[in-house]
């Protein structure tokens, strides 16, 4: 797939969403440039995820939703009639809050969604394993127990397996919600670090866990507020310097 | 990308709509199968009101070779020998339940729960077999009866099967009281005893309820057991020691003679018609009971 | 204090009911073993019945209960699990899922005797298919399905949303969601439920009576249209329609059908806590 400097990766166009009637996001408009992290953050209940979510369609699993707008991966509508939905999602990976290792070892772990695609090769699926347990900086500590229960590993171990999870299918964009909410500092600073390799290569979005991981990761970062984008800005100018009343109130930390 | 994807995806695709469309087939079967089974007893069922006179039909005599076909005597079995097992199954197993829940320590309730549940799984026939071999004698010498086949000994024994089923759900409803209910109890000054009896077991009332009607739904059903010590005898049970005499319940009465009759026959016609009674009498009752359940649980949606 | 001699009390009469329920139980199960391991041995376990099955073994019964056991489970198995996995992963809370649910809890409230007369209407007479061992595990099987359907239910719900989510983001589809994470974790309970149903198949006289048993037949059936004898029916039997029959051999007729039907049980709880110890989640 060919990219084009000028356009944007994702754009979020005039998107409403609601359950159940009950609205989650209201018009957001917003564009999701390639090659850089992209921050969605704001107090709880935002609609970080629900709008994170959108871009994989995961919220599909979700019954009983209301939506308008479009969301474009590289101009392509995602939300059109015929769409390979899981196409689609091997395209845009996810990272969730907590580490939901699947049952099954560290290997079985990796290989999950290749072999869904489709991949048998065994030498194919052995060098995919190599390279998405090295790009989450996770292959010295397992590269001698690939072969034992996931869930054996730490708390930290398994987010980043779970990122290697998702590097695995080679997406073009990684969805990051509130990765490191359950980790330990150094983890949490060995996931950042991660990050900063994979956003040579990849489009990434993340909710982060505090202002200051989002002023730390961020190059853009979009401020919601109960369904509302704020202000959207890079990052170096919206922690320092907000325009929003509402966004220099949280930024510090004068927000209820 | 596109490329390489596009023709696993496609089958993919396929291969979900089969399965999809198979799983959804099979789930709808349910009902298919309910209907398929209602539809066959009409079928068979249904012209015995047309070939029978209905004064007859809820007559009091049931005499299939005199074209007799009063059901009201088996109707009155069932009936009699169902509520007596209840009134024996729904003390013993309330008290059961809440010995288990509330009272018993847990090295107790580990060995009693596999010991009832060892109940639940001894063929009907096999426990039919020992009421006639052990417990009809028993009854016949302590009443100086001339038989030990009685209404009551059929009842004892439904008890017995109806008790896995009270118990376990009686258990679930205690279990569903929430801890606070117990503490205000307790804070309140009142011993374990009264705030088992005035609020943990009212507050389970509705759970109690549904047991019961379970257990009522399986004893009404129940054939093997109940053909084989009731003495099988089609008598109206008006006397006050009916109880203590054969009878003769709906289920036994399509057990012992649906293989002797010729097919078409009124008989035949009649034994499906029992079918009907029966089916529509145990839909009511689980409808009822499920009810009561359904009406509690709220299904919880995709996060 | 008076409150606690009354607790004191109430609670000795719960105890004394509890043992009221108890004990028959072990009462039961003792009698059938005690007085049916007499009759046990390797012909009665293995030969044809003779003189009037007063002599001789119960082989054609046992063959004919596991037969009928293997033909219940083909049918009802992918039938069951099928439905479970309609009701946990593919419905939506609509009419149509609540009337499948009312249909389960109807059909697990059916007599068993009716199950017979259904079976006798449709299998052995619409469909032709005679008095034979496939219209008796078909009427088996249906008759077993709602217990399979709930518990295979309730173990597929009870494996967490998330696998399902994160199999969906990794570009499953639904169903290899299911095949790949929802089925192997829910396995265990999936065949507890499924031996807990076959088990109540396996012990059932009702609707066998008119379907497939057969009175006497001393050989083993060599087709499934053929009639069988079967355990259930065979106690029913010698209990009821042959005078002078030795008491010994209807205990351990008895005891023979208890020992295969408590040992499917003790299988099932056997794999239910085993698992339940297992899982990692
Ligand atoms: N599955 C759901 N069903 C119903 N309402 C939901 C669901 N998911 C989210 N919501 C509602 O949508 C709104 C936005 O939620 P969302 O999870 O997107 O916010 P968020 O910004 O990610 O919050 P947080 O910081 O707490 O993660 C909230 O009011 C929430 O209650
Ligand atoms: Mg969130």
């Amino acid at each position: 797939m060919s990219h084009n400097q000028n356009h944007p990766k994702i754009r979020i166009e005039n998107v409403s969403y609601a359950y159940d009637g009950k609205p989650a996001l209201h018009d957001v408009t917003l564009d999701v440039p390639a090659n850089a992290i992209t921050v969605f953050f704001g107090p709880a209940g935002g609609g970080k995820t629900t709008l994170l979510r959108l871009i994989n369609r995961l919220n599909d699993l979700v019954e009983g939703t209301q939506m308008s707008g479009r969301v474009l991966l590289d101009g392509q509508d995602i939300y059109a009639p015929g769409t390979d939905v899981p196409g689609l999602r091997r395209r845009v990976g996810m990272v969730f809050a907590l580490p939901l290792p699947l049952p099954g070892t560290i290997r079985e772990n990796v290989v999950y969604g290749p072999k869904l695609a489709g991949e048998r090769d065994q030498t194919r699926l052995e060098e995919i394993v190599v390279r998405s347990l090295t790009q989450a900086a996770l292959w010295d500590e397992v590269k001698d127990r690939l072969d034992s229960p996931a869930s054996a590993l730490s708390g930290g171990q398994q987010q980043r397996l779970c990122i290697a999870r998702s590097l695995a299918l080679s997406p073009e964009v990684l969805l990051l919600d509130e990765p490191t909410s359950g980790l330990d500092p150094i983890s949490t600073g060995k996931v950042e670090e991660s990050l900063f390799e994979l956003k040579q290569q990849y489009t990434i979005v993340i909710v982060p866990h505090s202002i200051q991981q989002a002023a730390r990761v961020a190059d853009y970062a979009a401020f919601f507020l109960m369904g509302d984008l704020i202000e959207y800005r890079p990052g170096t100018e919206i922690f320092t310097a907000p325009r929003d009343q509402r966004t220099e109130d949280y930024v510090t930390g004068r927000f209820g | 990308m596109t490329e390489n994807s596009t023709p696993t995806s496609s089958q993919l695709r396929w291969t979900e709509f089969t399965v999809e469309a198979l799983i959804r087939v099979l789930g709808f079967s349910t009902i298919g199968f309910v209907l398929l089974i209602f539809f066959f007893l009409l079928r068979e069922g249904v012209p015995v009101f047309l070939e029978v006179p209905p004064g007859n039909l809820f007559g009091t005599r049931w005499y299939p070779t005199f074209d007799l076909f009063g059901t009201l005597p088996l109707i009155l079995g069932s009936a009699l020998v169902t509520v007596t097992a209840i009134a024996i199954a729904l003390p013993l197993g309330v008290a059961t339940a809440v010995f288990i829940r509330e009272v018993a320590p847990n090295w107790a309730r580990e060995i009693l729960k596999p010991v009832i549940e060892v109940l639940a799984g001894i063929p009907s026939v096999v426990l039919g077999f020992l009421g006639m071999t052990l417990i009809a004698p028993l009854i016949r010498e302590t009443l100086g009866a001339p038989t030990g086949l009685t209404a009551f000994t059929g009842a004892l024994i439904l008890a017995y099967m109806a008790l896995p089923t009270i118990i376990s759900v009686a258990e679930d409803a205690l279990d569903a009281v929430p801890k606070s209910y117990r503490d205000a109890g307790l804070a309140m000054g009142a011993t374990q005893w009264q705030t088992i009896w005035r609020v943990v077991v009212p507050a389970a009332r509705s759970g109690i309820v549904t047991a019961v009607m379970l257990g009522m739904g399986r004893a009404i059903g129940e054939t093997m057991a109940v053909m084989m010590v009731t003495g099988n005898a089609a008598r109206m049970p008006l006397t006050l020691d009916s109880l203590f005499r054969p009878i003769r319940t709906m289920t036994a009465t399509i057990a012992a003679e649906m293989g002797e009759v010729a097919q078409g026959s009124t008989h035949y016609h009649a034994l499906f018609g029992i079918g009907i009674i029966l089916f529509l009498l145990t839909f009511l009752i689980n409808l009822a009971a499920a009810s009561v359940m359904f009406k509690k649980r709220r299904r919880g949606g995709l996060r | 204090m008076n409150r606690y001699l009354t607790q004191h009390v109430g609670f000795i009469l719960l105890g004394l009911s509890t043992l009221l329920v108890v004990v028959p139980i072990l009462v039961v199960v003792g009698a059938i073993v005690v007085w049916g391991a007499g009759a046990i041995s390797w012909e009665f376990l293995t030969a044809m019945p003779r003189g009037g099955m007063k002599a001789g073994g119960i082989f054609p019964a046992i063959v004919g209960t596991l037969l009928l056991t293997l033909g219940t489970a083909v049918a009802a198995i992918p039938v069951g699990i099928g439905g479970a996995i309609y009701l946990a992963e593919y419905a939506r809370d609509t009419w149509l899922t609540r009337a499948i649910r009312l249909a389960i809890v109807n059909l697990a409230g059916i007599p068993s005797v009716v199950y017979g007369l259904f079976g006798l209407g449709l299998f052995v007479l619409f469909l032709g298919l005679g008095t034979s061992i496939l219209a008796g595990s078909l009427t088996l099987a249906i008759m077993t399905l709602p217990i399979i359907i709930s518990t295979a239910e309730e173990s597929l719900r009870a494996v967490p949303t998330e696998f399902r989510t994160v199999s969906a983001s990794l570009g499953g589809t639904r169903w290899q969601g299911i095949r790949n994470i929802v089925l192997p974790q829910a396995t265990p309970g999936i065949i507890t439920g499924v031996i807990l149903g076959l088990l109540r198949a396996a012990g059932e006289t009702a609707p066998i009576l008119f379907t497939v048993a057969a009175f006497f037949l001393p050989r083993l059936p060599r087709s499934p249209l053929e009639q069988t004898m079967a355990l259930p029916y065979h106690l029913y039997v010698i209990s009821t329609q042959v005078p002078g029959m030795p008491l010994e051999i209807k205990y351990g007729t008895a005891l023979v059908l208890l020992v295969l039907v408590l040992s499917m049980n003790v299988v099932a709880t056997v794999i239910r806590s085993y698992f339940r110890r297992r899982r990692q989640w």
